[in-house]
């Protein structure tokens, strides 16, 4: 399983890494492509949404499944990839790299709730 | 304890995903459900099918038995080895499972029925005999494996892998069967491909799949199976039928033979009474977004329901089936509703795709 070090990960299986600017990537873990199969659409949340911490606001369908993603922590969203929506495989070849939405995080100080790699690895392993 | 079927371990050794299917723990895939979709489509995939029952019916009341058990008359079959596919229709007319049955003799019959309804399948046929008093044996034989090659290459791919498999089958029409030694090659499948499947003992299953996979056979999961039968247009039992269901308004007409007025098939009285009050089409979704099963269709003759609903790796598009009013016709346009959102769509014939190509 590939859980890198320098990112934090919520229960539902998404990754978050803070940029230099405080922004928030969002994407979901290795483990959450490996587990849906082959993806082949996504749908993610305009730029200029507020979101709440936990509120679903992208849903990734494989062709197995719809699942929703969550919003790791309230802000706005200030992104979403469309690289990804046009290439939804993406997201199976580089979990890490194609990434789903970034927010603007109304506190910087909720990422820190999140779990670390280790943390993430547990859950990840138990499911 | 999930039930494993006598290739578990060939599944664990090949890298497979598992997951529960009705009770069994079984490949789901073996890394890409999509890859091994197109391998049956282009090459040749095998399936772990030992999941599924196979029962042997046997005695001088078989025939008339089975007369009167299926909706499909064996009466057609003639042909020892000769293949039918058949719905199990309660009292009502519902759907209680559906089901192959091979002919041997008139005395003599192999049953093949679903995994997550076998043991429900067995009660009502043992049921059945009681009440009728037929004469007739009913073993079930879990003592069987079987497994299904498929696709363009998967008769050539089992001739190099089973020794005089090919004299034997060379000459077998669509579903029809023959012995192999202990195995039965039956030219029957669920992909929409040419291809056979093979029961054996199960004691000889393992040696079978290793020489199928030395063949260039590729190992499928139950994901590509599904998203192959669903191009292929063919129903998956409690999802396109159930018991509440007549193979009427299940696209399963077909199946059903009122030819012989004297045949009081079980069921036969509730379908007369009961014509269909639906249709099966197929959808193909227009705009963006994967169809699944249990969505709301739209039409101009009322409200319909996808009853299961894929990406289709062939056609590059989501695509479902629907149950809809009998007066929406291919060609039109209807509306499903995803996650709150109503999409385009367009209702087409089935099946969507076949022998390798995209029909649609």
């Amino acid at each position: 399983m590939n859980t890198p070090a320098e990112l934090k990960y919520t229960k539902s299986h998404e990754w978050v890494r803070t940029e230099d600017d405080g922004t928030l990537t969002i994407g979901i873990t290795d483990h959450a492509q490996e587990a849906l199969g082959d993806i082949v659409f996504l749908e993610l949340p305009e730029a200029g949404r507020t979101v709440a911490a936990g509120e679903e606001c992208a849903v990734v369908e494989s062709v197995k499944a719809a699942s929703d993603i969550y919003a790791p922590v309230a802000g706005e969203v200030i992104a979403n990839n469309e690289a990804a929506v046009d290439a939804p495989e993406s997201v199976n070849e580089d979990a890490y790299g194609a990434w789903l939405f970034k927010i603007k995080p109304a506190s910087a100080a909720d990422v820190d709730g999140l779990l670390d790699a280790a943390a993430y690895a547990e859950v990840a392993a138990a499911d | 304890m999930p039930l494993h079927t006598p290739l578990h371990a060939a599944h664990i050794e090949a890298g497979a995903r598992m997951v529960d299917f009705a009770g069994w723990d079984m490949p789901v895939n073996y890394g890409s459900q999509i890859e091994e979709h197109h391998a049956v489509r282009s090459d040749a995939g095998m399936f772990d099918v030992s999941h599924m029952l196979a029962l042997d019916l046997s005695g001088d009341g078989a025939t008339a038995f089975l007369r009167t058990l299926l909706a499909n008359d064996v009466a057609k079959l003639q042909v020892p080895g000769k293949a039918l596919y058949s719905c199990m229709l309660n009292e009502t007319g519902g759907v209680i499972d559906d089901l192959i049955v091979y002919f041997f003799a008139a005395d003599k019959y192999r049953i093949v029925v679903n995994a997550g309804t076998a043991d429900k399948d067995v009660a009502w046929m043992r049921k059945q005999i009681a009440t009728l008093g037929a004469n007739v044996t009913l073993d079930a034989r879990r003592d069987l494996a079987m497994i299904a090659v498929q696709g363009p290459n998967a008769r050539a791919r089992t001739w190099t892998a089973v020794a005089g498999s090919e004299s034997a089958t060379a000459g077998l029409k669509v579903f029809q069967a023959a012995e192999v030694g202990a195995m039965l090659i039956a030219r029957t499948g669920y992909t929409g491909e040419d291809g056979f499947e093979i029961t054996v003992p199960a004691a000889d299953a393992a040696d079978l799949w290793h020489k199928l996979l030395a063949a260039g056979v590729k190992p499928c999961g139950l994901g590509a199976r599904d998203t192959l039968r669903l191009e292929a247009g063919m129903n998956l039992y409690g999802q396109d039928m159930d018991e509440a269901t007549s193979p009427l308004d299940a696209g399963l007409a077909w199946t059903v033979d009122f030819k012989d007025e004297a045949r009081d098939f079980i069921g036969r009285a509730a379908l007369e009474a009961n014509p269909a009050s639906a249709r099966m089409i197929g959808l193909i979704l227009e705009d963006k977004g994967v169809l699944r099963a249990h969505q709301p269709v739209f039409t101009a003759h009322g409200e319909g329901e996808t009853t299961s609903g894929s990406f289709s790796p062939t056609l590059q598009k989501a695509i479902a089936f629907a149950r809809v009013p009998l007066d929406v016709a291919v060609g039109d346009a209807v509306e499903v509703e995803i996650r709150g959102k109503r999409l385009k769509a367009r209702a087409v014939k089935l099946p969507f795709a076949r022998n390798g190509k995209a029909l649609v």
